[in-house]
């Protein structure tokens, strides 16, 4: 039977909860193709995180592992080795997960050396080798068919439900790679800390654009981000400016979010914008220039200070949870 | 030390797309070159120069797979500071993402080059893997979506701040090897060649061309090849079968005041 591979990430033991939506586009493949779907841990101990995932099983038919100690920290090198080790030994013919940068980085070695394609940060499966993917900042879908015995595919974490556990599975651990980090080293990921959920994984999400002007007027924005429980983000021309780190820009080249709630704060609404976020349920835009393209997108446009109505925004929800 | 840098022409994303049965319609686009791709030239040419200096440390090669006859923003990226020019000879719409990939691969080695600096994605396709899978199938280290780079020239090694989800990633890669950039690369201090003084602050995004550059640009050779020089096969294996226009959101509604905002949210919407 063929076999659909799920490359998964972990921390701390634990399955990463952006993994899950690339693990229901590769569910709904195995659907169209009749295969079976395989869940696949990397690392160099990665045995009691595939414990804890196999409990959860995720409609998978088993996990698999491999284990060597040039996968941890995660390098493209290392990683593009050991999934093309995994495809030669499980026979996998369909291999992806969530387009995350960390597969984004590893997935297109792999397909590489296996002379395969890759159908990058699809929203839809349409048939067995039909994908939707979005180009042009999400102007325009296009419906890719691709034809190769083996296939890649990074799926847009927004656009598939999050996988739901299921009954437990065994885990299998595959025989060991050999993994070559070319001489690279990685030092570290200087993270952005935050208490605030994930801007890829929370409901509601604040925006701040340009006409914020410097960082410390994002403080505002802070408060009823936290207010709400809600992710902070920003458009490109806010972070350019360094008003807040890089990680936060939603985007065309930053994250692509889908919240129930995006509130966007004296952002204009430039196309690479309104492709990382259009997607979210209910849009507000608050912005003084009342010709901004972003309120073409919203379902309630504001035209007005954010000096004047943030603060005043924060009172009337506080007034209301009172 | 010889740097290959990939760059594209694209159809202007400003421009509105016209659609048509089965694929996107071009043929009156005025194409540009890909923003990505400008950075990567401009990356190249901040590591190869030396500010206050005439020294070059490095050869900047530009690479565009394009139809011979459309090679316009070869000539602008010449006229930018490039050295020389190389020309695949193909329409890059009739190759799948394998063969282009194998084309830059062959044309690196072919020029035995030490680094490939290319844009992280075209704006048009949004494909972002073809860095990697050069490095992959010349077996090179690579560094990708890179907002800032130091070249250690001592160390032949490159040292790379890389945008992942959740923060910078601080990534040695030794040469030869494959650069992919992102927007921040070319802020002011975000390319640092060891050789410029550390202290200097570049304008902001990609250079212009000079007058001086775009009269030389005429003078720099441009080798043009054809696939089949490199010993490339090409193959076909993504086809676009449909293209169409996202679902439209509905018209939103103005609202007066924060108030009016706040019911709205509560009442009408229910996200509050």
């Amino acid at each position: 039977m063929s076999k659909v591979l799920v490359i998964l990430e972990v921390a701390a033991g634990k399955l990463r909860p952006h993994c899950l939506p690339g693990i229901t586009a590769a569910a709904q493949l195995a659907a169209k193709i009749g295969g079976e779907l395989h869940l696949l841990v990397l690392g160099a101990d990665p045995n009691p995180a595939a414990q804890t995932i196999a409990q959860a099983g995720y409609g998978a038919a088993s996990v698999l592992t491999l284990a060597a100690p040039g996968l941890e920290p995660f390098t493209a090198e290392a990683w593009g080795d050991a999934i093309v080790h995994a495809v030669k030994v499980t026979g996998a013919t369909i291999i992806g997960g969530s387009a995350s940068s960390t597969l984004r980085d590893a997935l297109p070695r792999a397909a590489a050396v296996l002379d395969a394609p890759l159908a990058s940060d699809i929203v839809q499966v349409k048939s067995a080798n039909v994908f939707t993917r979005p180009v042009s900042a999400g102007r325009a879908l296009l419906d890719v068919q691709v034809n190769a015995p083996i296939m890649f595919f990074t799926a847009r974490g927004t656009e598939f439900e999050p996988a739901q556990p299921g009954a437990p599975v065994g885990v299998s651990p595959l025989p060991a790679p050999q993994v070559d980090a070319r001489g690279v080293q990685v030092k570290g990921v200087q993270k952005t800390e935050s208490s605030r959920p994930a801007l890829t994984e929370a409901k509601i999400v604040v925006s701040g654009g340009r006409g914020m002007r410097e960082g410390a007027n994002f403080k505002v924005l802070e408060q009823l981000t936290d207010l709400l429980g809600g992710a902070l983000g920003a458009s490109r021309a806010a972070t350019d400016a360094g008003m807040v780190p890089a990680d936060l820009q939603v985007g065309q080249t930053g994250k692509i979010v889908a919240p129930d709630l995006y509130i966007a704060v004296a952002v204009s609404g430039a196309i690479q914008h309104l492709a990382g976020m259009k997607g979210s349920k209910v849009i507000v835009a608050i912005n003084k220039d009342e010709d901004a393209p972003i309120f073409q997108v919203a379902d309630y446009s504001l035209a007005a200070k954010w000096e004047d109505t943030i603060p005043r925004l924060i009172e009337l929800i506080k007034a209301r949870r009172a | 030390m010889k740097i290959l840098v990939t760059v594209k022409r694209i159809p202007d994303p400003d421009e509105s797309l016209k659609f048509a049965a089965g694929g996107l319609d071009y043929s009156a686009s005025k194409w540009v070159p890909n923003a990505f791709d400008e950075y990567a030239v401009e990356t190249a040419l901040r590591l190869a120069e030396v500010v206050g200096g005439t020294q070059r440390l490095a050869e900047v090669i530009v690479l565009s797979i394009c139809p011979e006859n459309q090679r316009q923003h070869v000539t602008q990226f010449l006229a930018m500071g490039a050295d020389r020019g190389i020309i695949v000879d193909a329409d890059p719409d009739k190759l799948d993402t394998i063969a282009v990939s194998k084309l830059i691969a062959a044309v690196f080695k072919k020029e035995a080059c030490d680094l490939l600096v290319a844009g992280k994605l075209t704006q048009d396709n949004e494909g972002n893997q073809v860095p990697q899978r050069v490095a992959a199938l010349l077996g090179l280290p690579q560094a990708c979506f890179a907002a800032a780079v130091e070249w250690d020239q001592t160390g032949r090694a490159l040292n790379v701040s890389r945008e992942v989800d959740d923060g910078v990633e601080t990534k040695r890669i030794p040469l030869p090897g494959v650069l992919s950039v992102d927007l921040r690369i070319v802020l002011a201090r975000s390319v640092r060649n060891g050789s410029t003084p550390a202290t200097h602050a570049y304008n902001e995004g990609s250079r212009l061309a000079s007058l001086k550059g775009i009269t030389m640009a005429k003078r720099k050779p441009v080798a043009v090849l054809k696939p089949a020089d490199l010993g490339v096969t090409i193959t076909a294996t993504e086809q676009t079968v449909a293209v169409t226009a996202p679902p439209k959101r509905k018209a939103g509604q103005r609202v007066k005041s924060v108030e009016e905002l706040v019911e709205k949210l509560a009442k009408e919407a229910k996200v509050l």
